[in-house]
């Protein structure tokens, strides 16, 4: 079940267009932060909310990357190893983080704290080698960056 | 060159609306209010702007076309996507500088005669959808959004939504489909936006840097603004560059400025001392250039006529360390994972050719297997829906062009050259 703050949030997002339906993608993500990902009960509740056939919801949560199906880790470390990022060895990230969580990528650890990711170019190109956890941008990575960052997750 | 896109990146507070309005800002607003909409947009067709989302199609005749019936709902986009990988220039302007973009938008809703306007964001950029949310509610404090703006009779309100994480809509047919809260899948053209856009109504779409170009445009004239940079590539363009160079960033250049200039001058070089091997000039769609290319200018036709093109001007330097096949591999997985799924060829295309360059770049490559790669890729440049699967094949092409031995020399001896 939804909260009342994330219905009436998502009642604001309903303002925003002439229709209803454009609010989904506003919804899915409103539900998300509050759930961690997305299952069919909230499904089912959003799509009664945007007054959308459910199928027409299941679609638009399954085309996007973002959206959550599985549930994931506390953090949500996303390591970019699109071009520029790879060619500043962002795989060596990856595997720094593999080494030191005790995953691989895809996976969760099993306290369910850190989930690890590889995604495609997050627009940060410039100071690569970079990642995103949950919300955030974290640029420039060392291994000793990486050590710092993992530090104040907890 | 002075910068002008970029000139407020580096004042603290710079996304507060008080320093916008101290360092120059919301002038350009009162003086476009004043002028007749046709005025306003011949005068951007005289700039001689062209869109910096890609295509570089002429801003002021994308306005034209739309409809001038005052009883039809029309709509402006900003396509704040910024997806193509090696791009990261609208980012700044969005963090840094978000009302040169309300600004800028609220010019071409009053051109165009739109009231409503929505900024299409990736989903990533949560932090720039914030601080568009604060400089939009910024604005309309201070009366520069809403209702009767400045005293006069028109309104106009901007709208975030927010993407999830599909590279597919930052294109504009995809990103309309994505604001009515659908799966961002193109659509078939004709018709055009301009025509039946977003809620079926007249739409004009356009790129988070062509936007910020308008108030520049208005304050310094139009020709000032043609003055700078090649006769059809007019105006200031923000270069970002990334990769092995010593200083990756973003540069505001004329587009007349060289890409030998743009590496080795504003970017420093090549780092470590490594020798430049080859450069993508506009994101990976951009087909690869060489040595024997750097002095093309990082303009529109410039590019065009060495078979690449200038796309987002997001330079990816690549130094003789870099194995091109696994940057081939590396941007077929991303075409494959960004197709919508929509058209055969690209979706079963990319992943196809995918599959062949992991196999060449993982040592297990077949005789025969790059002329296998050149007729997968025949068999999906202009059999597309949209210029995703284009793209994918021109940048493997590219690849394939300056330096087929490389690919050759994976399959015959089942490891890299470099
Ligand atoms: C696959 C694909 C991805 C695109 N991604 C973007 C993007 O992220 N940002 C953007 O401004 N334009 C993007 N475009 C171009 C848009 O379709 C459109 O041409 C552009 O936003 C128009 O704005 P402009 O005239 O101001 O350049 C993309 C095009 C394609 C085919
Ligand atoms: S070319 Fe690719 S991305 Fe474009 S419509 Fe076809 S499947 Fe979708
Ligand atoms: S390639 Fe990693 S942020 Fe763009």
């Amino acid at each position: 079940m939804l909260s009342t703050q994330a219905i009436e949030n998502i009642k604001k997002a309903i303002a925003k267009y002439p229709t209803k339906k454009s609010a989904s993608m506003d919804a899915l993500m409103i539900a998300q932060k509050e759930c961690g990902h997305l299952t069919e009960d909230i499904l089912l509740e959003i799509a009664h909310l945007l007054d959308m056939p459910p199928v027409q919801l299941n679609q638009v949560a399954a085309f996007y990357t973002m959206y959550n199906k599985r549930p994931v880790g506390k953090y949500h470390i996303q390591v970019c190893t699109n071009i520029s990022c790879s060619l500043l060895d962002s795989e060596h990230i990856v595997q720094f983080f593999s080494k030191r969580l005790g995953i691989k990528k895809g996976e969760t650890t099993s306290d369910k704290k850190f989930t690890l990711s590889e995604v495609e170019c997050l627009g940060s190109c410039g100071t690569a080698p970079m990642m995103q956890i949950n919300d955030d941008y974290y640029e420039n990575l060392t291994e000793a960056k990486v050590e710092e960052i993992l530090k104040t997750l907890k | 060159m002075e910068p002008n896109l970029l000139k407020n990146i580096n004042t603290p507070d710079s996304h507060r609306i008080d320093v916008y309005i101290k360092n120059g800002g919301y002038q350009a607003l009162p003086a476009a209010l004043k002028m007749q909409t046709d005025a306003l947009i011949q005068m951007v067709k005289d700039s001689g702007l062209r869109g910096r989302g890609g295509a570089g199609f002429s801003t002021g005749l994308k306005w034209s076309f739309i409809t001038k019936d005052p009883t039809i709902a029309k709509y402006l986009c900003c396509n704040a996507d910024e997806g193509e990988p090696g791009t990261f220039k609208d980012r700044i302007i969005i963090e840094k500088d978000p009302h040169q973009l309300i600004e800028g938008m609220a010019v071409a809703c009053y051109a165009i005669g739109a009231h409503a306007a929505y900024i299409y964001i990736r989903g990533e950029f949560d932090f720039g959808a914030r601080r568009l949310e604060q400089a939009i509610s910024e604005a309309h404090q201070k009366g520069y959004l809403g209702k009767n703006i400045l005293g006069t009779n028109f309104n106009c309100d901007i709208y975030v939504h927010k993407g999830a994480g599909a590279y597919i809509c930052g294109e504009e047919t995809a990103l309309i489909e994505s604001i009515e809260g659908k799966r961002g899948q193109p659509r078939i053209k004709p018709p055009f936006p301009a025509q039946v856009g977003l809620f079926a109504k007249p739409t004009v779409i356009n790129n988070v840097e062509t936007l910020a170009c308008i108030t520049h445009i208005i304050n310094k004239g139009p020709k000032w603004f043609a003055s700078i940079g090649p006769e059809k590539s007019p105006g200031p363009k923000i270069v970002g560059v990334s990769g092995h160079v010593k200083k990756p960033g973003l540069y505001e250049l004329p587009m007349e400025t060289p890409l030998r200039e743009v590496i080795f001058t504003h970017a420093g070089g090549i780092r470590d001392g490594r020798k430049f091997k080859a450069a993508i000039p506009g994101g990976v769609s951009a087909p690869m250039l060489t040595e024997k290319d750097l002095d093309t200018t990082m303009d529109f036709d410039g590019m065009a006529a060495k078979g690449t093109m200038l796309g987002s001007a997001g330079v990816i330097v690549m130094d003789d360390t870099t194995c091109i096949v696994k940057v081939a591999m590396r941007t077929m997985g991303f075409f494959r994972h960004e197709s919508c799924g929509k058209c055969t060829p690209c979706r079963e295309g990319t992943d196809w050719t995918y599959k062949v360059l992991h196999r060449i770049e993982h040592g297990q490559g077949k005789d025969g297997d790059v002329e296998l790669l050149e007729k997968l890729c025949g068999n999906i440049f202009g059999r597309t829906f949209c210029p995703l699967g284009d793209g994918a094949v021109m940048a493997l092409r590219g690849a394939l062009k300056n330096f087929k031995e490389e690919f050759l020399y994976h399959v015959k001896n089942k490891r890299c050259m470099v």
